[in-house]
């Protein structure tokens, strides 16, 4: 265990490091609309903990996902404070959507669209299934509410996505399910 | 941890090569979102002054910070509900009973949010008011001085968080419970018959239009929840006043989860103008209670503290009418009366979209009791018929809401880390800023009043990170000053600040300048230990208890020899500073004293009591800078053994025969 999380920071080192080049302080002037986005994604910390994009970006599962959250611009949001709890399907769980589904919600027309979808994968608060009860709703970040079941120690979300690994993060809990959340329609 | 962790954290590994690229590479963060003249706009030439005076919370370091705005330049930090040992607050016997409360001294509080007076909606410039978030109090700091006039402690109450906010002729300033208690009536009761047994409050503090003096009015009993915050109603609206609530739920344990159960939470509408008329009436009853009144006379410079027995409680059960929910989305934090008066925002936290309240809709919906049934037997007005509009996609996490003097609203959004500017009236966002990071308050100059001034607006923020040179793990708070003169928001200068500020109010320097007193009179003081010229200092001994009458001017105290002190003997140096100059404070401090220093400006007396506990030569010095002879304005008290028949004497600039009592006294 110890030896894969050496490994992992490691990695991220030489990730951070190698953007140090391009990062040196500028002092010039940028117009405030060339900054859209804000959050601490940015922030160069070695030492902290990963919050839980970037658990979420070390895992060859979620590559679908973190191109999905970077396509709805959601890794500042996700970087801050939060806490969150991230519901986060497996690629294999997006695979499981009718062909064609992912790369339609990619394109930049349909970004609200994702946001929506990504946004009801995560929970303001931080809950370990300890914390989840058998038929406990839960208001997500995009408004619509998920319900949980419990049994027999499986954790499922609205019936259909079973928890299959639970990811403490710094600013929250990544919990991988086997299947994408569609949000029930407005 | 699920068991099934560790393979995903071994998929962890073999991928890490390919990880974190994300967006790291972006430039932006500190670098960022600079407008090209933003130097000019925040410089302020040596000399010059600043246009706005901005009082700052100080959330946990309980007290209130004072900067200059465009150029964010710190100006002071007023004690108010945390001793501070810079000057002596707390420290003096002065200023201690400004600390008292029903649970004796309490040294800290958490000061969350300022409330300057208004007259007619509009900033006045005469006091602003604090609240200590912890025990529950509000303070007045009366703005000729910059000093802590009047801390009242908040009975029944628990967490005053709701606060304090005032009416737009600072008639009242107001108090709610963060936390329900249970009220009146047995305390000791398990936690979880909280539904049963916890209610709420909310207070209403009469301000003395004169004096500014604050007395609880009376108290309203409410259901048991938490109490977050409050804005009165202006022009149209003035008699009523708007509180935010969460955990309509009554939680008691894990609120995280347990509070967020429900879609909708309220916001609270209580008619206070009726209010005041049930409580003239005799609806209400004096119930026991127990708190103090602690107000600083400037004349005698000292403080007095009365603990207060009983307040006037009304229940609403008796009370028609008073008392409306409006259902809000997810927890409201904030709650927001435009200056207008007709439009009230609800900040749900947790909610997708921010809600905007019509004040005329409201009226109508009381009068046609168009209501979607009641909570706690109070009438719940319905959602969509109170309601003036939505604002779809504002961002994530709104929490407060500030308005320009254009029809504008600005919401600061915690968990995107921003600010969204909207339109009041069709509720469509117009511009977006980040913030460095995590916003929580924000504030337009003049924002809460019926007619702000626009032009600056700030972020106060709760995750500095980066922003500046590191400091280790502990680092200030970050806050951002924003450009709204035009249609776009623009980040100009980037500041940080002292304790953990919430909220901030900023009114233009001219409101109060020119009322900032520069010295204390002399001739005025009436404290009883003063010493008004160096012919009145003196030495005194009541048992073992001694008082020095001590004077201070450029470059000596008087006295500064001073012997005949005991083992044991308490000792308390009445020090007053007899310059009449501006900034020619005099400070004092003597060897080993358990407290801190006093300061003590032109024509003020402050006193520090001392514990004479060891024997021998004590020093004791100006510790305020005052003259180029401030390091020569020093003396020795001398402590002997206890029964010593060393005599009780004092002198300044003169030796005495010299009594030495040495070979007499110490032991072999």
């Amino acid at each position: 265990m110890k030896k894969v999380f050496n490994f992992t920071l490691l990695a991220a080192v030489l990730v951070l490091s190698s953007c140090n080049n391009n990062t040196t302080p500028v002092v010039q002037s940028e117009s405030t609309e060339a900054s859209p986005a804000a959050g601490q994604s940015a922030v160069q910390d070695n030492e902290s903990a990963k919050d839980v994009v970037k658990v979420a970006a070390s895992s060859k599962d979620h590559t679908t996902l973190v191109a999905a959250v970077k396509q709805a611009q959601l890794v500042d949001a996700l970087s801050n404070a939060g806490p969150f709890t991230v519901f986060a399907p497996t690629n294999a769980a997006f695979e499981k959507l009718p062909k064609g589904t992912v790369e339609d919600l990619m394109k930049p027309e349909n970004k609200e669209k994702l946001q929506d979808i990504l946004q009801y994968h995560v929970y303001v608060g931080s809950l370990n299934t300890d914390l989840m009860q058998d038929g406990q709703t839960l208001n997500e970040v995009n408004g619509g509410n998920i319900t949980i079941s419990k049994k027999d120690g499986k954790v499922m979300i609205n019936n259909s996505a079973t928890i299959i690994a639970s990811i403490p993060a710094s600013n929250g809990i990544i919990h991988v399910i086997d299947a994408v959340l569609l949000p029930p329609a407005k | 941890m699920n068991p099934n962790s560790n393979r995903f954290l071994s998929a962890l590994a073999i991928t890490a090569i390919a990880a974190v690229s994300l967006n790291s590479c972006k430039p932006k963060g500190a670098e960022a979102a600079i407008s090209g003249d933003a130097a000019s706009k925040v410089y302020v030439a040596p000399g010059k002054y600043d246009e706005f005076y901005d009082f700052v919370s100080g959330g946990f370091n309980g007290q209130m910070s004072v900067y200059g705005i465009p150029s964010g330049r710190l100006l002071r930090i007023i004690p108010v509900f945390s001793t501070f040992a810079e000057n002596g607050y707390g420290f003096s016997e002065e200023t201690k009973p400004m600390l008292n409360t029903s649970h004796g001294f309490v040294p800290w509080d958490d000061l969350h949010h300022i409330a300057l007076s208004t007259t007619n909606g509009e900033h006045d410039g005469r006091w602003v008011f604090a609240n200590g978030n912890n025990t529950p109090r509000i303070a007045r700091v009366d703005l000729k001085s910059f000093r802590t006039a009047e801390i009242i402690e908040i009975p029944n109450s628990a967490g005053n968080h709701s606060s304090p906010f005032i009416t737009e002729n600072t008639e009242y300033t107001v108090a709610g419970t963060r936390f329900s208690i249970p009220i009146q009536g047995n305390p000791d009761v398990p936690i979880n018959t909280y539904k049963q047994n916890f209610k709420g409050t909310i207070s209403f503090v009469k301000v003395d239009s004169s004096t500014g003096h604050m007395n609880i009015a009376f108290q309203i009993l409410t259901p048991g929840v938490n109490f977050d915050l409050s804005r009165a109603g202006k022009g149209k609206s003035h008699d009523w006043f708007f509180f935010s609530c969460y955990n309509s739920e009554k939680a008691n344990t894990l609120l995280e989860v347990n509070a967020s159960a429900k879609d909708k939470d309220f916001i609270m509408a209580v008619n206070w103008k009726k209010a005041e008329q049930y409580a003239k009436a005799g609806k209400g009853k004096m119930v026991p209670a127990e708190y103090a009144h602690n107000i600083y006379d400037e004349v005698k410079h000292q403080a007095t503290s009365t603990i207060e027995k009983q307040v006037l409680m009304l229940d609403p059960k008796d009370c028609p009418d008073m008392i409306y929910f409006i259902p809000c989305p997810k927890s409201p934090h904030g709650t927001d009366v435009d200056p207008t008066g007709e439009y009230i925002v609800g900040s749900g936290k947790l909610a997708a979209l921010i809600p905007v309240f019509s004040f005329t809709k409201i009226q109508q919906a009381i009068a046609n009791k168009t209501f979607d049934g009641t909570f706690d037997g109070f009438p719940i007005l319905k959602y969509e018929a109170v309601l003036h509009g939505e604002v779809q996609k504002p961002g994530l996490g709104p929490l407060h809401t500030e308005f320009d003097n254009n029809g504008n609203a600005y919401t600061s959004m915690f968990v995107s880390s921003e600010i969204v500017k909207w339109n009041i009236k069709d509720v469509k966002v117009l511009d977006r800023v980040p913030t460095y990071y995590s916003i929580g308050h924000l504030s337009v100059m003049g924002g809460p009043t019926r007619k702000p001034y626009g032009k600056y607006m700030i972020a106060y923020n709760k995750i500095t990170k980066d922003r500046y040179l590191p400091t280790g793990p502990e680092l200030a708070q970050s806050a951002q000053l924003y450009d709204i003169s035009g249609d776009k928001m623009k980040m100009i200068l980037d500041f940080p600040t002292v304790g953990e500020p919430h909220y901030a109010e900023a009114i233009p320097a001219e409101k109060i300048r020119n009322n900032s007193i520069k010295i204390y009179k002399i001739e005025e003081n009436q404290n009883p230990y003063a010493a008004k010229g160096e012919a009145q200092t003196k030495v005194t001994r009541n048992g073992n208890e001694v008082h020095v009458y001590m004077t201070a001017i450029r470059s000596h105290l008087t006295p500064d020899n001073i012997e005949g002190i005991q083992q044991g003997d308490v000792v308390y140096f009445h020090v007053t500073n007899l310059e009449q100059d501006w900034d020619v404070p005099h400070g004092f401090a003597i060897k080993n004293a358990n407290n801190a220093e006093i300061l003590i400006m032109p024509g003020e007396t402050q006193t520090l009591k001392y514990i004479a506990d060891k024997v021998g030569i004590f020093p004791f010095y100006c510790t305020d800078f005052c003259s180029a002879l401030h390091q020569e304005m020093q003396g020795y008290l001398r402590v002997s053994p206890k029964g010593s028949n060393v005599a009780l004497m004092f002198s300044t600039g003169k030796n005495y025969p010299a009594v030495d009592t040495t070979t007499k006294t110490v032991k072999p």
